[in-house]
């Protein structure tokens, strides 16, 4: 993993509230055995038409939101399944930030695990976001704010270790591992059924 | 004394291996690691990569479901699988299993089934345990008294490969369903009622226990269906004390304790249900005796009416609107106008023997309407097995339905099995997503009896105008 501090960012805004994994990248694309390629299905079903071509007036095929690293979403993003294909897709495709009034539960921590950050923000700050489209922010991870243009700066949660884990861009199996000797001691004293 | 305590808090004290602090989550130990085709090659490509094994081989189990064919000639017959990335992820799953020393049930394993219906079934799922599988629906598994949640891949290569998980701890949501369900309405629709009151991000961060007298009353398979869309409400988990019809469920299965263990295992098991007076963090009351059969109408669980109902209002609310123009429903119609052109009886919420029996009673003399496909789809083979030593495979067919093999099927549509676009599902499954069972597909979830009654239609139908009480 990539160490990250700080993205800045035009944003892409899509004010749909609860866009599911199911949207995100459709079960179809499942049958996939690696991360690899799947930006090119992300949103699929809104992006391209039946042919495959990119339907034009969707945010992603407009010529505004590219490039763009910072996906500003409606309340309640990535519910539904736990498909970590759905934060695979979005950072294959260029995203490193998700913002948010709510961040669905499994989605997020399968963000945090591939260092896609989480931006949960509150609902003043939401609607400025979603009415600025574009707009050039920056997500601090460092002081864990997000930076808008008009000089406000807005804190938003995410724990310690997540935080150190992307910032240090080290990932955390290895500090489950080095809790060998407590795993070891657990399981000598587990009840067995 | 010690404080009271809830059924979540017991199970999440006892398997802490390394408590959370002010910096870092806790790590909690893992009794059941269950795995799919599809959540899984990257996390063993993970274990390749970094030269691991899979820690405890013997709390593992894998059983392949999402992607399978239910085509009997596909699964027993040698015919070319007719995804051949699908025929890919088998394959893989395969030759991880034999590489890793994982129990695989395999493609043509009589045992072999959807995760969360063979867990139960082989009585490995069990009160007590934490269960993970990458899958949301390990939620189902929480009606045993278990704490069980859905992961993602880089947490199942966490757990291959050192049996334990990093978790923040999780409140508590405490769902009390007071008085019994009416006749004619299922558990389905009762856990569809409960997403419809408290929302589909109502229990983001919590666990929820269900509790009351219509919980109490339920049978397994119920509790199971109840648990199982947790997830639909945005909790990780839902969990249901275990009891008489707990134990009574496990005991004898294969895999469940035996003799002096099993006596062991069920006096553990009755300290489990929370204490008298517990805490929730947050707690809601909803009425079992006034709910009706409940079907959607929308894109997500939530967007739920009784099926007496209208479809509600909203014009106007971006979410809704948008919902509308997909289901090509109008604000303020009937339900039960509403056409139906696919029925689908299965998946892990309702493809358990009861539901079949269910959706049987209700087609039992009856045709499925002219112009509806109805696909019925076992959710394990042994369910499979037994609903034709009862015969209920002949009321399907019949009633001109198709009978398969058992798989996840059209509840995702990642095998093939599909709703073409723009055709309208009554589905038993948990997941009304735009495209969730085929692109542009427009899926109404609905209870097992419901479904058989709106296939004999060819409209939504209340089920208790087919079957006399
Ligand atoms: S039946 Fe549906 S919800 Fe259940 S595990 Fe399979 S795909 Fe997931």
């Amino acid at each position: 993993m990539q160490p990250i501090k700080q993205i800045r960012s035009r944003t892409v805004v899509m004010p749909a509230a609860n866009i599911d994994t199911d949207q995100i990248i459709p079960g179809r694309f499942l049958t996939t055995v690696t991360k690899e390629g799947l930006g090119r299905q992300l949103f699929a079903d809104w992006r391209y038409d039946t042919a495959g071509n990119p339907k034009p007036d969707f945010i992603l095929n407009r010529p505004e939101a590219q490039g763009c690293e910072i996906l500003v979403a409606g309340r309640n993003i990535g519910c539904g399944s736990s498909r970590e294909h759905a934060p695979w897709a979005l950072q294959d495709y260029g995203f490193k930030a998700v913002i948010s009034t709510e961040i669905a539960d499994i989605f997020r921590n399968n963000s945090l695990k591939n260092g896609l950050v989480p931006v949960i923000v509150d609902d003043a700050t939401h609607a400025w976001l979603l009415a600025n489209p574009g707009a050039e922010v920056e997500v601090d991870l460092e002081t864990s704010t997000l930076n808008l243009p008009n000089g406000s700066k807005v804190k938003f949660p995410i724990e310690p270790f997540p935080r150190y884990c992307i910032l240090n861009g080290v990932d955390e199996l290895g500090f489950i591992q080095s809790k060998e000797a407590q795993i070891a001691a657990y399981e000598a004293r587990r009840p067995r059924a | 004394m010690s404080a009271p305590k809830t059924m979540f808090e017991k199970v999440w004290a006892a398997h802490e291996v390394v408590p959370q602090t002010a910096d870092t989550p806790a790590v909690i130990f893992i009794d059941l690691h269950l795995t799919h085709e599809v959540t899984s090659p990257q996390a063993f490509a993970l274990l390749r990569e970094r030269g691991l094994k899979v820690r405890r081989p013997d709390l593992t189990l894998a059983t392949m479901d999402h992607a399978t064919p239910t085509r009997t000639e596909q699964v027993f017959g040698g015919a070319p699988i007719s995804i051949d990335s699908a025929a890919k992820q088998i394959r893989f799953l395969e030759q991880n299993c034999k590489e890793f020393g994982i129990d695989l049930f395999g493609l043509q394993d009589p045992l072999r089934g959807i995760v969360h219906i063979i867990g139960p079934e082989l009585g490995v799922t069990q009160p007590g345990k934490t269960i993970v599988c990458g899958d949301s629906h390990t939620s189902t598994h929480g009606a045993f008294g278990a704490l069980a949640f859905g992961i993602g891949t880089t947490e199942v290569g966490h757990v291959f490969a050192t049996q334990c998980l990093l978790q923040n701890k999780p409140k508590t949501l405490a769902v009390n369903v007071k008085g019994r369900l009416r006749p004619g309405v299922t558990a389905k629709d009762l856990i569809l009622a409960i997403i419809g009151k408290i929302g589909v991000a109502g229990g983001t961060g919590h666990v929820i226990e269900y509790r009351g007298e219509a919980i109490r009353a339920m049978s397994m398979e119920e509790r199971m269906t109840i648990c199982n869309m947790s997830i639909e409400a945005g909790a990780r988990a839902g969990m249901i004390a275990p009891d008489e019809t707990t134990f009574a469920y496990l005991k004898g299965r294969l895999r469940a304790p035996q003799g002096s263990d099993w006596d062991a295992a069920v006096a553990r098991w009755k300290q489990l249900p929370s204490d008298d007076g517990a805490v929730f963090d947050k707690s809601v009351e909803i009425d079992a005796a006034a709910l009706e059969p409940m079907i959607t109408y929308g894109t997500n669980p939530g967007m739920v009416v009784p099926i007496s109902g209208r479809i509600p209002d909203r014009k106007g609310e971006p979410a809704f609107d948008a919902a509308m123009q997909y289901m090509g429903l109008t604000p303020g119609q009937a339900i039960q106008d509403a056409k139906v052109d696919v029925v689908f009886v299965g998946s892990c919420t309702n493809g358990r023997l009861s539901d079949l029996r269910a959706a049987a009673r209700v087609l039992e003399g009856h045709k499925v309407a002219a112009g509806v496909h109805m696909l019925v789809v076992p959710g394990s083979q042994e369910v499979k097995r037994q609903a034709e030593a009862e015969g209920l495979d002949q009321v399907f067919k019949a009633a001109g339905a198709e009978w398969r093999e058992s798989g996840c099927s059209m509840c995702l549509g990642m095998n093939g099995d599909t709703v073409p676009k723009g055709e309208y599902s009554v589905s038993t499954s948990n997941r009304n997503f735009e495209g969730r069972q085929g692109v542009g597909a427009r899926t109404l979830l609905a209870s097992p009896e419901t479904a058989a009654a709106s296939a004999v239609r060819g409209r939504v139908t209340d089920p208790r105008e087919l079957v006399k009480a």
